[in-house]
């Protein structure tokens, strides 16, 4: 699943404090600019200005970080998925998101950082990841809930970042964009089911939608409207569409799709403007979100736990492996000898 | 925490069901060949995206250099005649 980069980059620093004018450009900097407002994307061994190489560093590891971590809350349906065909939809999509944390982590490698190191920061807690993965999974409903609300958020955000500069990245959204409709239609697959099911089952997916909406909402990232980052990394297009301007994308689609489900979304300002053309919606409690990407989420905790626990017990199957390639390897030259 | 050897970067490349050709897909760390094919299974051919695999350890790969771009492919620019396009036939010769 591939998670908000608002949210991802929001805690660079990258050194830039206001947005250069093509007069106080290097030339080495105007000449990239110039590529970048001309739509040629950006390689890995092409010239970058340095704060833009560690933005999309941040950004695309902290998205690679979002997925790793994202198979947990989804990962704890796994052994409880209430039918066969249900169980293998979810395994099948958990997978997924380890294949688009590889395609990420590969993809941020070719800036000239080692995956090992991302994943250090990420088990030391200096990496962020999306907020979202910091809320638990109680009920099955949940599952739905992630893949219509959460999935359908990622791709509200990832769509448009398959046009972003930089090259490695916006391939591994083309790729992962593919893969990630899937995810969200099985969950809404799941909520269709549960709304037209029995009245408990309707009330476990109305549950869902009161837990995971405003948390979804949130995965835009605060209004970016004062950002000096986010204004800078638009005109890099490391970003493409301000936070809310896709926040109110997302919530225009996905309106309808709740009324459908016959389902009600937890917003007591929530209304139709006319004269806009889009709906108006209630303010995103945003203490909430400081708070949760401080640490101090419902999950933070455990989530970083299992994750650094799968990396010490696992030290020894990865120096087996290191044990046996080195082994085959020194036997291949000997024979080759 | 990291541990102190890293495995290796492989590239992967791809010859899809009707495709002539192997197309690089991606990359992925793994400690051997034999891993790096497996992994490239899984994760770039999850839905029938090819019938052959390719891993080469990145390190192997020797790549041109984008600065060099104008020196390396100029030669090419002033030899016109190397285009079918660039001769004149007859038109009542009909295809050639």
């Amino acid at each position: 699943m591939l998670r908000r980069s608002a949210v991802y980059a929001q805690m660079v620093k990258t050194g830039v404090d206001h947005i250069q004018s093509k007069e106080e450009m290097s030339p080495e900097e105007r000449a990239f600019q110039d590529r970048v407002d001309a739509d040629i994307k950006i390689e890995p061994k092409e010239w970058m200005p340095e704060a833009y190489r560690k933005t999309l560093i941040r950004q695309i590891s902290q998205h690679a970080h979002s997925e790793i971590i994202g198979m947990q809350p989804e990962g704890n349906w796994i052994t409880r998925a209430p039918t066969l065909e249900r169980k293998a939809i979810l395994l099948a999509k958990v997978q997924d998101e380890a294949g688009h944390g590889l395609y990420l982590y590969c993809a941020a490698e070719t800036l000239g950082v080692s995956r090992d190191e991302l994943l250090e920061q990420l088990n030391s807690g200096k990496a962020k990841y999306s907020s979202i993965f910091n809320y638990p999974t109680l009920t099955w409903a949940d599952i739905g809930a992630i893949g219509w609300l959460v999935d359908g958020a990622a791709i509200m955000n990832q769509v448009p970042l398959q046009r972003c500069s930089y090259g490695p990245y916006s391939r591994a959204m083309v790729r992962i964009c593919k893969e990630e409709s899937f995810h969200q239609r099985q969950g809404y697959d799941i909520m269709m089911k549960l709304a037209k099911g029995t009245p408990e089952q309707k009330a476990m997916a109305q549950d869902a939608l009161n837990r995971w909406w405003w948390p979804s909402l949130m995965m835009f990232g605060p209004s970016d409207a004062e950002s000096v980052h986010s204004a800078q990394s638009m005109r890099w297009k490391i970003k493409i569409n301000s936070n809310d301007e896709l926040r109110q994308k997302f919530v225009d689609q996905t309106v309808p799709q709740a009324e459908y489900l016959g389902l009600t979304v937890p917003d007591p300002d929530l209304k139709w403007n006319a004269e806009r053309g889009h709906y108006d919606f209630g303010a995103v409690n945003w203490d909430e979100f400081y708070q949760v990407v401080a640490g101090n989420g419902p999950c933070n905790r455990q989530r970083l736990r299992t994750r650094v626990k799968a990396y010490e017990e696992g030290r020894w199957v990865r120096e087996a492996a290191d044990a046996y390639a080195a082994k085959k390897a020194a036997r291949a030259q000997v024979k080759a000898a | 925490m990291t541990d102190k050897k890293e495995w290796p970067l492989w590239e992967v490349f791809i010859r899809s069901q009707h495709g002539l050709a192997h197309r690089h897909v991606g990359s992925l760390h793994a400690p051997d060949a034999e891993m790096a094919i497996m992994n490239a299974r899984d994760v770039y051919t999850r839905r029938n995206e090819g019938v052959s695999i390719w891993v080469v350890k990145a390190s192997e790969i020797a790549a041109s250099s984008p600065s060099e771009k104008g020196p390396l492919f100029d030669p090419a620019n002033s030899k016109v005649y190397r285009h079918p396009t660039f001769y004149e036939i007859p038109e009542e010769l009909g295809h050639m």
